[in-house]
């Protein structure tokens, strides 16, 4: 494991060198990440991981790509899934027009689980979603829309648990070890780097998923970003996090309504 | 090893396990009585499927109340934090505890060496930790971590344990402080930070 103060000179340089500020983000989890970077990569001595992280552009990229989490899957948490189909998606298929937003969405797998369920309730022909990431490599594999074929057994189970009854094999065609999903699940959509730490809010949206990428970041950090999830919102829109995440120390409980238990809030008021 | 050392100053006990350590964890902590002046940590293994059934268990059986995971809780004494399927459990410096999606480590997410660990950089010499029954090498890095922060480390005794692998592989690798056959953890447990006078 790598020290604190060498951590916290890796993220000064990183902020002095590349504009990044990493400074927000949650200690104990960023220090594993880069602890294993640093060992993965055969560093020995702290300066020289820091010099190469000044010096070499590709390979400040390439470490940003490891620190940053992007373990994902489709339809994660089927109940939560199973209530945006039942509760939610009724609610947004009266609007002429349905903007998603999933942020942080790493390779994407939660955004073809999205549009299956959106095309399964006849929504998608009027739906849009925007996913964005930091990370631009993971943005290609969610471009592409191309699986490992060992995880589609686990995802079809997952999309039955949340209430799919369709024959998930219908949504995609195997080869070579991977599964390409069908085109028409990602007509609609648009991916684009957007970075929660310092870019704005860039559209309306009646639906914002960020799940499970606030626990990388401290309380200040988790406030901005729910702040700028909350301008993004129309009012009666949702915001869906992850399962053990909670909006509860960042903003106003008289602004939004939990959805029953899970964590999915409606915006009540501006 | 000096049997009846006591354990002082302890701010955490952080419980390990995997197979067979429910079990356990069933022989211990409805048995502490009292309440105490430290939090509990519980990482056990187990399938995404049982999500909410062992917080609702130890829930039911103990005394000491369990106090939900979420992203950022304040770890305060006297509550048993249980860490959620499929999340790695951290500690921070502000004595919060955070939550991690990452790779799985030792096959497993909840990791053991994953949160024993965090916690040794965080609470050094006032953290315990015990590891349980187990089929798996889980637990061993973490129980080295703690122990070279200066603090103790517990191992189920390997006969008394439903899956000795774990325990074993731990006292093969580590000289643990203390070997305890599950009731002996109860006793261990309850005589902590009870000692100063």
């Amino acid at each position: 494991m790598i020290e604190d103060i060498e951590l916290e000179t890796l993220i000064n340089e990183v902020y002095e060198y590349y504009g990044f500020d990493f400074g927000s983000y949650s200690r104990a989890s960023l220090k594993r990440r880069v602890s294993r970077v640093f060992t993965l990569d055969g560093f020995k001595h702290f300066h020289e991981f820091l010099s190469k992280v000044r010096t070499d552009p590709e390979y400040y990229k390439k470490m940003i790509d490891e620190i940053t989490v992007n373990v994902t899957e489709m339809f994660r948490d089927p109940s939560f899934y199973l209530t945006l189909r039942k509760e939610i998606l009724p609610l947004l298929g009266t609007k002429p027009f349905i903007r998603i937003w999933h942020a942080g969405c790493s390779t994407g797998e939660e955004v073809y689980s999205m549009a299956i369920m959106l095309k399964e309730a006849g929504l998608l022909h009027k739906s849009i979603l925007y996913a964005t990431d930091i990370n631009a490599t993971v943005l290609e594999t969610a471009k592409s829309g191309i699986f490992p074929l060992r995880m589609i057994k686990d995802y079809a189970d997952n999309y039955r648990e949340a209430g799919g009854q369709e024959d998930f094999s219908d949504y995609y065609i195997a080869n070579y070890g991977f599964a390409k999903f069908n085109e028409n699940l990602s007509e609609k959509m648009v991916f684009s780097q957007h970075n929660l730490v310092s870019d704005t809010s860039f559209n309306e949206f009646d639906l914002i998923l960020c799940r499970n990428v606030l626990i990388y970041f401290d309380n200040n950090l988790q406030k901005r970003v729910v702040n700028l999830f909350d301008d993004s919102l129309a009012v009666l829109g949702f915001l869906a996090l992850g399962t053990k995440e909670t909006i509860k120390y960042s903003i106003s409980q008289t602004k939004y309504k939990q959805f029953d238990k899970e964590k999915i809030w409606r915006k009540i008021k501006e | 090893m000096e049997k009846n050392k006591r354990v002082t100053n302890c701010k955490v006990v952080i419980i390990g396990g995997s197979a067979g350590s429910l079990q356990a964890l069933l022989q211990i902590l409805p048995f502490i009585e009292k309440p105490v002046s430290f939090a509990i940590a519980i990482v056990v293994h187990r399938k995404n499927s049982d999500e909410q059934t062992l917080e609702d268990l130890i829930a039911l059986k103990s005394k000491i109340k369990v106090k939900e995971v979420e992203d950022k809780v304040k770890l305060e004494a006297g509550f048993i934090y249980i860490a959620p399927s499929n999340y790695h459990l951290l500690f921070e410096k502000d004595e919060t505890l955070s939550l991690d999606i990452s790779e799985k480590i030792n096959y497993s997410r909840p990791s053991i060496d994953v949160s024993f660990e965090s916690a040794a950089e965080i609470y050094g010499q006032n953290l315990v930790g015990i590891l349980l029954s187990g089929s798996n090498s889980d637990g061993t890095a973490g129980l080295r971590a703690i122990q070279s922060a200066g603090g103790v480390s517990v191992v189920q005794n390997p006969l008394s344990a439903d899956m000795p692998f774990m325990p074993n592989n731990a006292i093969l690798h580590t000289v643990p402080d203390f070997i305890l056959k599950t009731e002996e953890i109860l006793e261990f447990i309850k005589e902590i930070n009870i000692a100063d006078f």
